[in-house]
């Protein structure tokens, strides 16, 4: 009785084992395959300007520069640095031109606000020149009393119709 | 009158832009390290390994550091130019020898000489990334206190040699301040 129970003792704990131990294989198998660091390296590097090509990101880039950074990326957030960090450490070596998005500072609040100014002039622009066009149109053909008149009558009229 | 000079003075701004822009460089990202002090390291000397070299062994003198490289074509074009100047023997050239092989960076010194008081070995290029290169050749000016005063994107030539580098190294050597107007005029000059 004895035996049978540790023999089946060893069987459960093999089996458990073979569950267990690939987990505990998986979780040693070298970092730079951890899928939640390589999606804070693509963020983060996504972010970035390559030099070298200045039209891509660090991410898309085949550059050997872009190859360096994109290690030195996976290093320091693998160490630990948050992806603001990793990206202000970017910006002190190679200045905000590195920075696909640029920051909001006075230098750059013509590129922030510049946008939405010119659609600010272009409505006034439109809304003056209607009103202009409204006001021509008025003066080029002022309207007698005996029109106003007739204009008042068929109003009214026509509101009574609309009524009944 | 206002419908004419409406789209005149338009077109006027416009061009100005356009203007300017036709004459910037997109290649030449000014360097954020103008006026900070020069990263620290302790890389090995390319010669000898077993020498190594920090930045603040130079403190209390103005040096030079190129980024240079034996796979680098602009180096090569540079290249006679330093020679010439460590000839002069004024202002001492150090060189970062940045992602290269140790033979053929020898090789490459022994064909073309060697301006440089000695190289360092940055094969990983992770010095470079500290110093914030991106294009072999760079050339950082740093001054005695170990700041960075000014940065040469691209080989350096007669005309930046001239103007530029030496009066500037020169000033740098007599503890011009960085305000004078002496100093501002060659900063000017070398922008």
């Amino acid at each position: 009785m004895r035996v049978k129970h540790l023999i089946s003792g060893a069987a459960l704990f093999a089996a458990l084992a073979m569950v267990v131990l690939p987990g505990f294989a998986k979780e040693a198998a070298p970092l730079a395959t951890d899928p939640v660091l390589e999606k804070r390296v693509d963020a983060v590097s996504s972010e970035l300007r390559c030099l070298v090509c200045q039209n891509q990101t660090i991410a898309d880039s085949h550059a050997e520069l872009a190859i360096d950074l994109k290690n030195q990326v996976r290093d320091m957030l693998r160490s630990g640095n948050t992806n603001e960090e990793v990206v202000n450490y970017m910006v002190d070596r190679y200045g905000d031109f590195v920075r696909y998005k640029p920051p909001m500072k006075p230098t750059t609040y013509f590129l922030w606000f510049g946008p939405a100014l010119l659609v600010l002039i272009g409505l006034s622009v439109l809304f003056i020149t209607l009103r202009k066009r409204r006001q021509r149109v008025m003066d080029a053909a002022p309207l007698t009393a005996e029109d106003t008149k007739k204009i008042d009558d068929l109003l009214r009229a026509g509101k009574q119709e609309a009524k009944s | 009158m206002m419908r004419f000079l409406v789209p005149l003075v338009l077109f006027a701004v416009l061009g100005g832009f356009l203007y300017v822009g036709l004459k910037l460089n997109p290649r030449e990202v000014p360097s954020p390290f103008i006026n900070k002090a020069a990263p620290d390291f302790k890389l090995s000397q390319l010669q000898d390994f077993q020498a190594t070299f920090s930045p603040k062994d130079n403190l209390g003198k103005v040096w030079m550091l190129n980024v240079w490289a034996s796979w680098c074509v602009a180096c090569r074009q540079e290249h006679p130019l330093l020679v010439q100047m460590s000839k002069r023997g004024d202002l001492a050239i150090f060189g970062l020898n940045y992602k290269d092989r140790p033979d053929d960076a020898k090789q490459w010194l022994t064909q073309f000489g060697n301006p440089y008081v000695f190289s360092l070995a940055d094969f990983d290029g992770r010095v470079g990334i500290d110093y914030g290169v991106y294009g072999v050749p760079e050339t950082f000016v740093i001054d005695k206190q170990g700041v960075i005063r000014h940065k040469v994107i691209g080989p350096v030539t007669p005309t930046i040699l001239s103007e530029c580098l030496t009066p500037l190294t020169q000033l740098l050597g007599k503890d011009e301040a960085v305000e004078s107007p002496e100093m501002k005029k060659v900063l000017k000059k070398c922008a």
